[in-house]
């Protein structure tokens, strides 16, 4: 029998702080997400059909930068990393503003960046331009190290037939990367049929993606195509650990800032000390989620043969600290987190939808299981 | 001339070892050679045991010395004196306390032990009754009371020691903070028996125990601000050390598993993964805690790792005593013995489990630090209570 094996500690310790250049973009995305995102502007667009804010995108995206970060400068991008694009993704799980952020700028890029090809070059630098929206036509919930779905093939000719339902920021999009049997392609979103769902979480808008007959530009071959929707749906699942940290931050800091002037049998409700338990230990949840996030957004930028477990171990830890946080803020807010009009509850939608989002908490111990060589019974 | 910078300290440093070869000079000929050249805690005053460098430079020592092989100080055995009485005596002791205490103690020819706890003062450690009088024609402190979970007492030569002087004022400002000469003839340790079958602890009997007023530490009736020196001293040293993936209590219950197949269910698998993710994720937060520190920026996540550990290590272990199975039923001995160090990892499941318990008890308990957290760090208003202005002679008992 061997020797079972422990999983070794990278050599070289992550760096989980943040750098002055990664404070200066958080500021500057959070400037334009306080004046431009704010939550009452949220509530007045995601009941109407177009529930982004194309004037807003602009900004973020080619105003400071940010859809282009993970984009090597000599196709466009600002060849930043994806420590960068955690720093964007705190901030708008802070703000649940609905942006293609996740989908465009990180889930559809590593996917042209995986494709290694001449041919995926052109959109690539109109998606880093911010000039065209790009999602992957996969189900929100597709996680890495599932299976790839098999619902799109090629009738001929690059002509693909086929449904994919749960497609986020679909109704946002200009191009589709569609997953075909033969390969990878870049479809123009006006030659598919999008049908908008109802989604639990009301600011990233899903759509039923039918294809029929529909063109397409083949990007990739089946090998390359599976390889770099696999790279991006583990980068991907990684950074949404940060989003979760941004959304479980909000939560914290209205909680306590509301029970801090909320008063209930002539005290501040947050002198109660069974109170204040709770939010000294969602704060040490949040702290310890931050480390988490970090990792591994460091280890994606660097490449670590350690990212696999990292983002596994951030995405088993991260959703549930951002579920818990919503909910608790719902809670401690009483009759008030029951309201519409107040935003506890689109945290609460996006916090349970990105729970789902990229592979569940349990997925990702499955994960964890095989990484660390504790397998199940 | 003060060595400031870490070349400098190096220079020393090999200075030290070229006049004192660790192979072929003495244990403790070398550690009073170490103290005297001002290495053994670098950031100390010169002359006790220092140079005033900054504190981080102490690492680059350390590593040093332990390269050459020199002997150390072993800190683990004398940790209440390094961690606890040394902070606390530096700040509020006088020239000639400094001069007499601190050598001694960090060359371990002295152990501290600490009388702060009482039966009924645990975590209202204010409330404590431990009574000193002074006896104005000896000039003595006439000390009566009981400590209690007081490490090391039965080997300790000196006692950091707070007790009530004045009944009349409010709890916290009649304390008054004395060193006490554990030899004294009034001075009783009898050891405690744990929940783990050992006596890892003592109970203190103080019967007029007899202190002389230059064994007092900082003004009469202000004990409460010294004290408050030792307990912050106390709670710094944890989550700066660095521990590798699977360190700690999982390391066991991962061992267990893997090597045992036969002792797994799909049920204690996911608490498994659970706990082996949360055990990566406060190594992480450790981590990040120790490169906030190095760069000069102290977070908030301290107050937190004491925390953390504490619910891991009590959820771990009783799940390893849980997939031991049958196994799980036995205990290692239950024979009174007096450990002289508390080594979770060397021992069985069920000792990890119960001794644990201890984590959320030991150095501030878990409320108290939650309640420490949520109102120093969130903000939180602290409850409204009536003892702050109530003699201590009133207080409800």
């Amino acid at each position: 029998m061997t020797t079972p094996m422990t999983p070794a500690t990278p050599s070289a310790p992550a760096d989980l702080l943040y750098s002055e250049a990664e404070e200066e973009l958080r500021t500057a995305v959070r400037s334009l997400l306080e004046a431009r995102g704010t939550p009452a502007g949220i509530l007045a667009r995601i009941e109407t059909d177009r529930p982004h804010d194309p004037a807003l995108w602009r900004t973020l995206a080619a105003g400071i930068g940010a859809a282009g970060l993970l984009v090597p400068e000599k196709l466009g991008g600002q060849g930043a990393s994806h420590r960068e694009a955690a720093v964007v993704l705190e901030e708008l799980g802070r703000a649940v503003v609905p942006t293609p952020y996740l989908t465009s700028a990180v889930l559809a890029t590593e996917i042209l960046l995986g494709c290694d090809t001449e041919d995926a070059v052109p959109l690539l630098r109109e998606l880093a331009s911010g000039r065209q929206v790009c999602v992957p036509a996969v189900p929100l919930t597709l996680a890495p190290g599932a299976p790839l779905p098999a619902a799109v093939r090629d009738s001929g000719g690059g002509t693909l037939t086929g449904t994919v339902t749960s497609v986020a920021d679909a109704v946002a999009a200009d191009v589709l990367l569609v997953l075909a049997d033969t390969g990878l392609y870049a479809v123009p979103a006006a030659s598919a049929g999008i049908t908008p769902q109802v989604p639990l979480d009301l600011t990233r808008p899903l759509a039923t993606v039918t294809l029929d007959a529909a063109a397409g530009t083949r990007l990739a071959d089946p090998a390359t195509a599976r390889a770099a929707v696999a790279g991006a749906l583990l980068s991907g699942a990684g950074l949404l650990a940060s989003e979760q940290l941004g959304i479980a931050e909000w939560c914290l800091t209205e909680t306590v800032g509301y029970l801090k002037v909320r008063h209930q049998f002539n005290r501040p409700v947050g002198s109660f000390q069974a109170l204040k338990h709770r939010l000294a230990r969602l704060w040490l949840d949040v702290a310890s989620a931050r480390a988490a996030a970090r990792a591994a957004a460091d280890a994606l930028a660097t490449q670590s043969p350690d990212a696999p477990l990292t983002v596994a171990v951030a995405q088993a830890y991260c959703s549930g600290v951002a579920v818990r946080a919503a909910e608790e803020c719902v809670q401690l807010h009483g009759g008030i987190g029951m309201t519409w009009e107040h935003p506890a509850h689109l945290y609460l939608k996006r916090a349970k939808a990105d729970s789902l989002a990229l592979g569940t908490a349990g997925h990702h111990r499955g994960l964890v299981a095989d990484f660390a060589e504790l397998p199940a019974p | 001339m003060t060595a400031t910078t870490a070349e400098q300290l190096l220079t020393r440093v090999r200075g030290l070892l070229a006049a004192h070869p660790p192979a072929t000079t003495p244990r403790t000929d070398f550690l009073r050679a170490r103290f005297d050249a001002g290495l053994a805690w670098v950031h100390y005053p010169e002359g006790l045991g220092g140079l005033g460098a900054p504190r981080s430079l102490q690492a680059v020592v350390d590593a040093e010395l332990e390269a050459a092989g020199a002997p150390d100080n072993d800190p683990r055995r004398i940790g209440i004196g390094l961690g606890m009485a040394a902070p606390t005596i530096l700040a509020y002791g006088t020239e000639e306390q400094k001069r007499r205490f601190l050598r001694p103690l960090w060359l371990g020819e002295e152990v501290w032990c600490q009388l702060f706890s009482e039966p009924g003062a645990g975590s209202d450690l204010a409330a404590l009754g431990t009574r000193a009088v002074l006896e104005e024609e000896s000039g003595e402190w006439v000390v009566d009371g009981q400590k209690v979970w007081t490490s090391s007492a039965h080997t300790a030569r000196w006692a950091i020691l707070i007790a009530r002087t004045d009944p009349a004022q409010p709890k916290h400002r009649g304390i008054t903070y004395f060193l006490c000469d554990m030899h004294d003839p009034g001075v009783e340790v009898r050891p405690l028996r744990q929940i783990t079958g050992e006596a890892e602890f003592n109970e203190v009997f103080l019967t007029g125990v007899r202190i002389p007023d230059a064994h007092r530490l900082g003004a009469v009736g202000e004990g409460w601000a010294v004290a408050r020196t030792t307990l912050m001293n106390e709670r710094v040293s944890i989550g700066g050390m660095r521990i590798p993936r699977e360190g700690g209590m999982i390391a066991p219950v991962a061992a267990a598993w893997r090597e045992r197949p036969a002792l797994r269910t799909h049920a204690l698998h996911q608490r498994l993964l659970e706990l082996w993710v949360e055990a990566e994720v406060a190594r992480l937060t450790g981590e990040r805690l120790r490169q906030q520190l190095a760069v000069g920026q102290p977070g908030p996540e301290g107050s937190g790792m004491k925390l953390t550990f504490a619910r891991l290590n009590q959820e771990i272990s009783a799940l390893e005593v849980e997939l031991l199975a049958e196994e799980g039923l036995s205990y290692e001995e239950w024979t009174l013995r007096r450990p002289e160090l508390v080594d979770f990892t060397g021992r069985d499941a069920g000792y990890r489990y119960l001794r644990a318990k201890g984590n959320s008890i030991e150095g501030g308990t878990s409320e108290v630090l939650l309640n420490i957290v949520a109102e120093r760090v969130l903000g939180l208003p602290s409850e409204p209570r009536d003892d702050k202005d109530l003699a201590w002679k009133d207080l409800a008992r």
